[in-house]
């Protein structure tokens, strides 16, 4: 299981100023101290040794997540991926890159909620308009299509939902009913977070990653705190909404409908999972920023593991992949 | 949970010891509850002494939290002193130094809160 991150930004995509791409071109001559390259393999080696936050970016992209199962290249012509933020549309690019406008593929949808994050990057994928492609968006909410068919037309978009060329489903599933999905094991849990939102558990050849993201924990009710524990058991990675500190998720952003790294870290060690994906990252943050969250929530775990095995902590960015 | 109260002039110090996780949260909870009614503009200040705090996990942060909700409206003043490095660390990661203020010491503490 191969999952790729197309979109790890939360609420709103951003992008790079010039002025902080100039700050970052700037530290990164300041490291190079005069240093000569010979080639541009090379320089880009030498980039790659700098901090993460120096040379590269954690990226803009709203929730856009995919579960690889078989490369495409190995004749596969499915694909799962989670939400449908505005990281779908380098995803779409990317299919039509490998396997061409003509090739119809089927594309496996899970929807955690309908969020204009998590739906704005359907109207720009490529996939949609195109015959002979076949698009399932599963979810649990009873709006789904609706929200999308909202979004897909005037005053909002020029090209009316009809006019899609693909042929487009909506699966309706139910929290706490497992579904078995290309090969997936899929598990929707019920969230809090406004107008509701769901986690997906996915298994498959005995591995397991969470999808759960747009999710506030209480921590004021054991039972609730106990059934996300059973939802992230074993998994080998939880793909967790830390878009606050804790201190905000539990005082000025409280019921603002998502979570923190600290949580997220708690929740894993109880869980026993191996790693832990920050995500949903929030748009105010920078580079910098992000990269100290990482740093601090692996320290964090180090110091709350006691006797645990090592919780892997990383924070999540646009372009990243990691087979589980 | 004992909480070992004392008091200080108009500073209550309540001193939690050990572990507070999500085991025995509700029990430090219901230890904290009874002091936050002096806690308010005109009466005692609330300072948690934590010096024999080994861990505290997010579910006891909620209960520094609540405490802060509750007292502060009411003009209530609550900080912490003395954390081990290990949970000033923890209130560090979690921002709850942006929440209370922090002191080294008891001594420290009470200094400050009686000259608010």
């Amino acid at each position: 299981m191969l999952i790729r991150f197309w979109g790890t930004r939360g609420s709103l995509p951003i992008a790079l100023t010039a002025p902080q791409v100039q700050a970052k071109v700037a530290q990164a001559l300041l490291a190079a101290s005069g240093r000569q390259f010979q080639d541009l393999a090379a320089a880009s080696a030498f980039a790659a040794s700098l901090p993460f936050a120096v040379t590269r970016t954690f990226g803009g992209h709203s929730s856009c997540v995919e579960i690889e199962l078989k490369p495409a290249d190995g004749g596969s012509h499915e694909y799962v991926i989670c939400d449908l933020g505005s990281g779908v549309r380098p995803f779409g690019s990317s299919v039509i890159a490998h396997q061409g406008v003509t090739t119809p593929n089927v594309y496996h949808v899970f929807m955690s909620h309908l969020h204009w994050d998590h739906i704005m990057g359907f109207p720009l994928f490529t996939p949609a308009y195109i015959a002979g492609n076949l698009i399932r968006i599963y979810g649990c909410h009873q709006n789904l299509e609706a929200a999308f068919r909202a979004q897909h037309g005037a005053p909002s978009f020029p090209v009316d939902f009809s006019q899609l060329a693909a042929r487009i489903e909506f699966v309706a599933l139910t929290p706490g009913e497992e579904v078995t999905v290309a090969g997936l094991k899929v598990l929707p849990k019920e969230q809090l977070h406004a107008g509701g939102s769901y986690g997906y558990r996915f298994e498959h050849a005995g591995k397991v990653c969470v999808y759960s993201t747009d999710s506030e924990h209480k921590l004021d009710d054991a039972e609730v705190t106990d059934a996300f524990i059973e939802f992230f058991r074993d998994a080998d990675l939880v793909i967790f909404d830390a878009m606050y500190s804790f201190a905000e998720a539990i005082s000025v952003k409280e019921d603002w409908g998502h979570s923190s790294n600290v949580v997220g870290v708690e929740l894993c060690q109880l869980a026993n999972a191996r790693r832990l994906a920050l995500f949903h990252h929030e748009p105010i943050h920078d580079d910098t920023r992000i990269a100290n969250i990482e740093a601090e929530t692996r320290r964090f775990e180090e110091i709350t593991r006691v006797d645990a095995a090592p919780l892997d902590v990383f924070a999540a960015y646009d372009g990243f992949e990691i087979r589980l | 949970m004992d909480l070992r109260p004392r008091r200080i002039g108009d500073v209550i110090v309540l001193g939690p010891a050990g572990r507070v996780d999500h085991l025995n949260a509700d029990d430090f909870r219901e230890a904290v509850e009874p002091h936050l009614a002096q806690c308010e503009a005109g009466g005692a200040s609330l300072l948690f002494d934590l010096s024999g705090l080994e861990y505290i996990s997010s579910s006891g942060l909620r209960v520094l939290m609540i405490a802060a909700k509750l007292s502060k409206p009411r003009g209530g003043r609550i900080a912490v002193a003395a954390p081990r490095p290990v949970v000033a660390e923890v209130l560090e990661i979690s921002r709850f130094n942006l929440v209370f203020p922090v002191h080294a010491s008891v001594a420290d503490a009470v200094q400050s809160l009686a000259s608010e």
